[in-house]
């Protein structure tokens, strides 16, 4: 059973308050056999307590399934890409290098690439994630567009990405100032800069504008 | 979204979007054939079943003449030399020993049945290749891996999955000297 279409997942880490929540709650999803399949990143550790979770955002062109050599990471008709296929697998690790978000992870004692595949058991009968069903802040909602728009007036909902020449649509939306001009994230663009005291908003939404701007 | 059944999903658009952003139709074959659409990827065509078939089968064919094929110019009847395997002293009655013949062959069995009688078979099951054990009071060789069992007297099958007879070595007691003269396949 297909995912809805009218619900989706938005990613908002600037609400992210770094609780952990998500990463405990997505152990008891059970498509992934009790292992946390979120990372929550720290942005810069030593001068700040920013946070963001990292989720699969389920890409229209998954690198991690265009580099698979053993063909054995599938997408779902609804877009989910779905943990690799235990038959094909060979735990080559590529598509844990390759993926532009870190999400795939290898499980080494089951020769298993596992990844974040949206609680496909959950959100294929419209039930919630796991995440987005515990996260306080609601850093990671799942709801319809109408709702995140009432919800939240001063973001907008950006799925487009750029990863070196690859220019990536996803399924899950990540939340941007709703005044930024740009309709894309950049995902490597901060990834030369040095991260201790750097603001990293600048290079990611190359033109936020000042207060006031808009 | 693309439905299972009608119409065949591998004529339609790529789920995903190729990553150098070109369209499909220049993409390469190879993109259509490992689709990363899970529909698209489990999606088995009337024709690629059949060349499936068609292909494996006639492998299988090709393999059964070719076989037929070999056993039609094998030489046979070729003369074996004579060969010393052993001396009658070395070998009490029931008695056992391996031996090669001709040199370099897989195990021959060579045993001592009575005073004057010896018989010598392949130690290799016709099986699954596992060496035979002689049984000299019970009158026969066992296999113990599947419990298979040869006639002692002639090689022939007992019992077990084996088909085929044990190929039997002809022996010659000359004097002292047991002589091996030839060796009878018995594909009966």
């Amino acid at each position: 059973m297909p995912v809805p279409e009218a619900l989706e997942f938005f990613v908002d880490p600037a609400r992210c308050i770094g609780c952990n929540a998500c990463v405990q709650a997505c152990m008891e999803c059970d498509t992934h056999k009790g292992q946390s399949m979120i990372q929550l990143d720290y942005v810069d550790r030593r001068a700040s307590t920013m946070t963001l979770p990292v989720i699969c955002m389920h890409c229209n062109s998954p690198t991690c399934a265009e580099v698979c050599p053993a063909d054995a990471i599938k997408m779902t008709e609804d877009g989910v890409v779905q943990t690799a296929r235990k038959p094909r697998c060979i735990a080559c690790n590529n598509c844990v290098l390759a993926c532009p978000f870190g999400v795939p992870k290898m499980n080494t004692r089951m020769g298993l690439m596992m990844k974040c595949d949206m609680c496909y058991d959950r959100t294929s009968v419209g039930l919630k994630p796991m995440c987005a069903s515990v996260c306080p802040s609601q850093a990671l909602a799942y709801g319809t567009r109408a709702e995140m728009a009432a919800l939240r007036p001063n973001a907008k909902a950006v799925n487009t990405f750029q990863f070196g020449n690859q220019t990536l649509t996803t399924k899950v939306n990540m939340m941007v100032p709703l005044h930024t001009r740009t309709d894309h994230v950049d995902v490597t663009a901060a990834m030369h800069e040095p991260t201790i005291g750097q603001n990293m908003l600048e290079d990611v939404f190359d033109d936020v504008p000042v207060a006031g701007d808009a | 979204m693309i439905q299972k059944g009608n119409p065949d999903p591998t004529e339609l658009e790529l789920q995903t979007k190729p990553p150098d952003g070109r369209p499909q139709a220049e993409q390469p074959r190879w993109r259509k054939d490992f689709p990363i659409a899970w529909p698209q990827d489990e999606w088995i065509s009337r024709r690629e079943l059949t060349k499936f078939i068609v292909l494996t089968s006639g492998a299988l064919a090709v393999g059964q003449l070719w076989i037929v094929f070999k056993s039609l110019i094998r030489p046979r009847g070729r003369p074996f030399p004579e060969e010393v395997v052993a001396t009658v002293d070395e070998l009490p009655v029931g008695g056992a020993k391996t031996f090669t013949y001709p040199p370099g062959s897989p195990p021959r069995l060579l045993v001592r049945t009575g005073r004057w009688e010896f018989v010598a078979y392949d130690q290799q099951c016709t099986h699954l290749q596992c060496p035979v054990v002689p049984q000299v009071e019970l009158g026969r060789l066992h296999c113990p891996c599947h419990d298979g069992e040869f006639d002692l007297k002639t090689g022939d099958v007992l019992a077990g999955p084996p088909q085929r007879a044990l190929p039997k070595v002809t022996l010659e007691v000359r004097g002292s000297q047991i002589y091996a003269t030839g060796i009878e396949e018995n594909l009966g």
